[in-house]
């Protein structure tokens, strides 16, 4: 596919929720890096390579300036200490250890002597966000390349200090080395000698192929992983300072409701300090607990609107589709050929309805922020995905300029597309701003489960054409509300039809690993099945008649072997699969479940999945991202579901909603295709859209009872 | 407000707090042992696990005045100094966790079930496990840990030099 390349893939739209704000124009200047770097070596990478080549070449830039638009940067101190700067967070993905193991690769210094700074808008580049998987193939590739150009600098710096030729010297274990011969060499610290030397890295800064990988490549443990499991570690809600008091919000009845009046003179008298604002009303108080029985002892009048609720939802959304709305986003539609005349004229006709219903990132760390004001200036610690976009939101939101905020992401207990907004720091925020003094909130689990952002529900309708040969000729494929990720399909069908179709949604809703990626995954590798059984072909044949793509072909195959796929099967066993790619990662994933028609217990007891993503960066990391994805996707597939009424939802519990636990987790079979001489993608999303589709595949192969709604078994397989 | 003594990680405390305080609170806002997690507030999810008597205890739902008699050990005691315990250990040779929210109670759980039971079958691993959640789903590499240091300690208790 000539489209897959990273720069050719538009950054998936995240349609829901606020964008950042313009690009952070970095305007410190030469001397006021070194005055807080101190003396020693800085290369920094230019968001816009072009036009900082253009810059370099025309000599009217001075000398002093560094480019304003930077995205990394890396120095190398006097004391050889090597620390990398980078607006992208830590959530579990493992990337502090990942972005180590690039520059450790490119620079030759031990993985041990990097220090990674990451997400703080004071120290840090600009970024938009940690998310879509892109960490990767964007910045994992920058910092190669700003280490790659340290590298060669020093080699410079050697070859200058020995009067030498550069091609004798090279570069390994943070020094430059001579000829063997002359028995030399020089650590990179040494080199430095008080100088303040700056470079801007350059496109055609030469990279050390995937093929010659030393430190990237393979499996290295988590960088600071002792800390964690010593409870060393300091998530955001762990954070602390001096007199810091602990927050709590009042929270509306329901979704809608407004503040009618409010009475808070009893939280006062309890010690709590009491904010009311509009329509936020909360306290600061010494401790949780105080804090919790303060907001009990508020009385608040609330006036509720009726709201819809999950019995009616998909129904609703396919009343309040928005039609005719200009949709901004790329790939809300896809036309192709002339649909309705190809499903007329084919053999077979097949048209399905699939519906997804409301999740829950449920991360286990609840949002959390620590909030100090300095004067005008506030300082926000808090576990998000976008810290320049809290930045800007927490800018708005008590009217000041972005430069007096600042924000830093702790390495966060999880986010998985849920911790994209600032609703957490602002109340921290404002809080600490009426206490005048540094105030903690965490959320407690009900809010996480009802004040943050859901999943989005979905219906998605598929009308399929096909000729007896098994060549599909005609796709018509409408999805309402889930979103447009991963809506195209990769089987060659002349006749397309793909329509994403923007809904008002009951539910405030937002990113979640993976995106709609699973949701129109699940629809279009249960309608492959559907359509391969209708045939009387083997759904693994029908696939492969249907597809070109070399990448995707070879996982599928990958995964048939390793699974087993085509042996015979006892009674109640059931074999399926599904796959595709997404986020320029491709996935086939198979799946082994046994069902009891008698009780209607449904267990997956087997998956395998094949993966190929390009030049793997950490073998280790990248099964564990695939197991994990695998185990968080068995939620969404079989069980999990939020369910609501009136405006309130019904199920905000750890005890009443059920997550995926130990048990219910099944032999993972992982296979790892290496493709060192493709670019290395992201992992975090694309493992995850094989498994629902697989498991509804396989309980179909099991028991004969097709499944078209995700969660598939909330209740177990009902007789039918 | 009561004062109440407290044996943690072989430290005596003394903290004023409501007896009916939880404990959870008590040790991540008093004590400033924040290893310990908040993760649900029901004992759903076993990030807050201590051991009490040697016991896994879910500490979120745990009254602060009904543990002064007895010794708690938090993840922060579990080291001897820089020394790892095995199960703390195996977490890291395993790259057991992504995020490592729940790594805190996941260890003190997985400690609690070898002092019981030194040779756990694989299903009663996951028995045992199965009130703690890991929303990572690293569930497998935490089975691995486990028998990982199940197995170190017993080769350690077999040279005498158990813990």
């Amino acid at each position: 596919m000539s489209d897959r390349t990273p720069a050719q893939v538009p950054l998936e739209p995240e349609r829901y929720e606020l964008r950042a704000a313009a690009p952070y124009r970095f305007d410190l200047d030469r001397r006021e890096f070194f005055k807080f770097l101190g003396a020693g070596l800085l290369v920094v990478s230019a968001l816009r390579p072009a036009v900082v080549a253009q810059e370099s070449g025309g000599g009217r830039q001075r000398r002093s300036d560094l480019p304003k638009e930077i995205d990394a940067w890396l120095h190398i101190g006097e004391d050889g200490k090597v620390t990398v700067y980078t607006g992208k967070v830590e959530m579990g993905q493992n990337i502090r250890t990942s972005l180590s193991q690039a520059v450790a690769e490119e620079l030759h210094v031990p993985i041990d002597k990097i220090e990674m700074v990451m997400g703080d808008t004071q120290l840090t580049p600009f970024d938009m966000g940690t998310f879509g998987s892109r960490t990767t193939p964007t910045m994992n590739l920058q910092l190669r390349k700003v280490a790659a150009a340290a590298r060669e600098m020093l080699i410079s710096l050697a070859a200058a200090q020995w009067q030498t030729d550069r091609p004798h010297l090279i570069a390994a274990d943070g020094k430059v080395m001579d000829h063997p011969q002359k028995n030399r060499s020089v650590e990179y610290a040494a080199l430095m000698q008080g100088q303040q030397l700056t470079l801007t890295v350059t496109a055609d800064t030469p990279l050390m192929p995937a093929a010659s990988w030393k430190v990237a490549g393979q499996s290295a443990l988590k960088v600071d992983g002792r800390d964690f499991v010593m409870g060393r570690h300091r998530y955001p809600s762990d954070q602390k300072l001096p007199d810091m008091l602990y927050g709590r919000v009042l929270r509306p009845p329901s979704f809608g409701a407004t503040l009618l009046s409010v009475d808070a003179q009893a939280a006062e008298q309890m010690g709590a300090t009491a904010v009311h604002d509009g329509n936020f009303v909360g306290v600061a108080a010494a401790s949780t607990e105080l804090a919790a029985a303060a907001i009990a002892a508020i009385h608040a009048e609330w006036k509720s609107e009726p709201q819809p609720s999950s019995k009616e939802l998909f129904v609703y959304l396919r009343k309040n589709a928005v039609e005719g709305k200009d949709l901004t986003g790329d790939g809300d539609r896809y036309d192709v050929g002339t649909v309705d005349q190809a499903l007329g004229s084919a053999n077979h006709r097949l048209q399905q309805t699939y519906t997804v219903a409301y999740i829950a990132h449920t991360p286990l760390e609840p949002r959390a922020a620590l909030a100090k004001w300095d004067g005008n200036n506030l300082t926000v610690w808090t576990g998000t995905q976008r810290p320049f976009g809290v930045r800007g939101q927490l800018a708005e939101a008590f009217r000041i300029p972005e430069d007096q905020v600042r924000v830093l992401v702790p390495d966060t207990g999880s986010a998985y597309g849920g911790k994209h907004t600032g609703e957490t720091a602002i109340e921290a925020a404002r809080l600490a701003r009426a206490a005048k003094r540094p105030v903690k909130l965490v959320w407690s689990r009900e809010e996480e489960f009802t004040w943050a952002y859901f999943r989005p529900a979905g219906v998605i309708d598929v009308t399929s054409g096909v000729r007896s040969d098994g060549t599909i000729t005609a796709w018509d494929f409408h999805n309402y509300n889930s979103g447009s990720a991963g809506i195209r399909t990769y089987y060659e069908i002349p006749n397309q039809r793909i329509v994403f179709h923007a809904t008002n949604s009951p539910l405030r809703q937002g990113s979640y690993r993976a995106l709609a990626a699973t949701a129109n995954h699940f629809a279009r590798e249960s309608h492959m099945d559907e359509m391969a059984h209708a045939l009387k072909m083997d759904p693994l044949a029908f696939r492969l008649k249907n597809l070109k793509d070399e990448r995707l072909r070879a996982v599928f195959e990958v995964a048939a072997k390793q699974f087993g796929w085509g042996k015979s099967k006892t009674a109640g066993q059931g074999f399926g699969m599904g796959g595709g790619y997404e986020k320029l990662g491709n996935i086939a994933t198979f799946a082994e479940v046994n069902v009891n028609r008698k009780s209607g217990d449904v267990k997956v007891v087997r998956v395998v999945s094949a993966f190929e993503c390009g030049a793997i960066v950490n073998p280790d990391n990248l099964r564990n991202q695939i197991e994990g994805s695998n185990v968080q996707g068995l939620g969404g597939a079989l069980f999990e579901a939020i369910e609501f009424e009136d405006g309130k939802i019904l199920n905000g519990r750890m005890s009443k909603y059920r997550v995926p636990r130990f048990s219910d987790v099944p032999a993972l079979g992982t296979v790892l295709l290496d493709r060192k001489e493709l670019p290395s993608a992201g992992a975090g999303e694309c493992p995850m859209v094989g498994l629902a589709p697989a498991v509804a595949n396989a309980i179909f192969d099991a028991s004969g009872v097709r499944l078209r709604s995700l969660p598939l078994v909330p209740d177990g397989l009902k007789a039918s | 407000m009561s004062t109440i003594r407290l044996a943690i990680n072989g430290k005596s405390y003394t903290v004023d707090a409501e007896p009916q305080t939880s404990l959870l609170s008590v040790l991540r806002e008093q004590l400033d042992l924040t290893g310990s997690k908040y993760g649900c507030g029901e004992g759903q999810c076993g990030a807050c696990t201590v051991l009490i008597d040697g016991k896994a205890q879910r500490s979120c739902v745990t009254k602060v005045g009904t543990v002064s008699q007895k010794q708690i050990t938090t993840i922060e005691g579990l080291a001897s100094g820089e020394q790892l315990h095995p199960v703390q250990e195996a977490f890291l040779e395993a790259a057991a966790m992504q995020c490592g929210y729940c790594t805190s109670g996941m260890i003190m759980s997985a400690v609690a079930l070898l002092q019981r039971n030194p040779a756990p079958k694989e299903s009663e691993i996951i028995n045992f496990m199965d009130g703690n959640i890991c929303r990572c789903g690293t569930y497998p590499r935490i089975v691995t840990a486990i028998q990982k240091a199940a197995k170190v300690m017993a080769s350690s208790a077999g040279k005498g030099a158990g813990r």
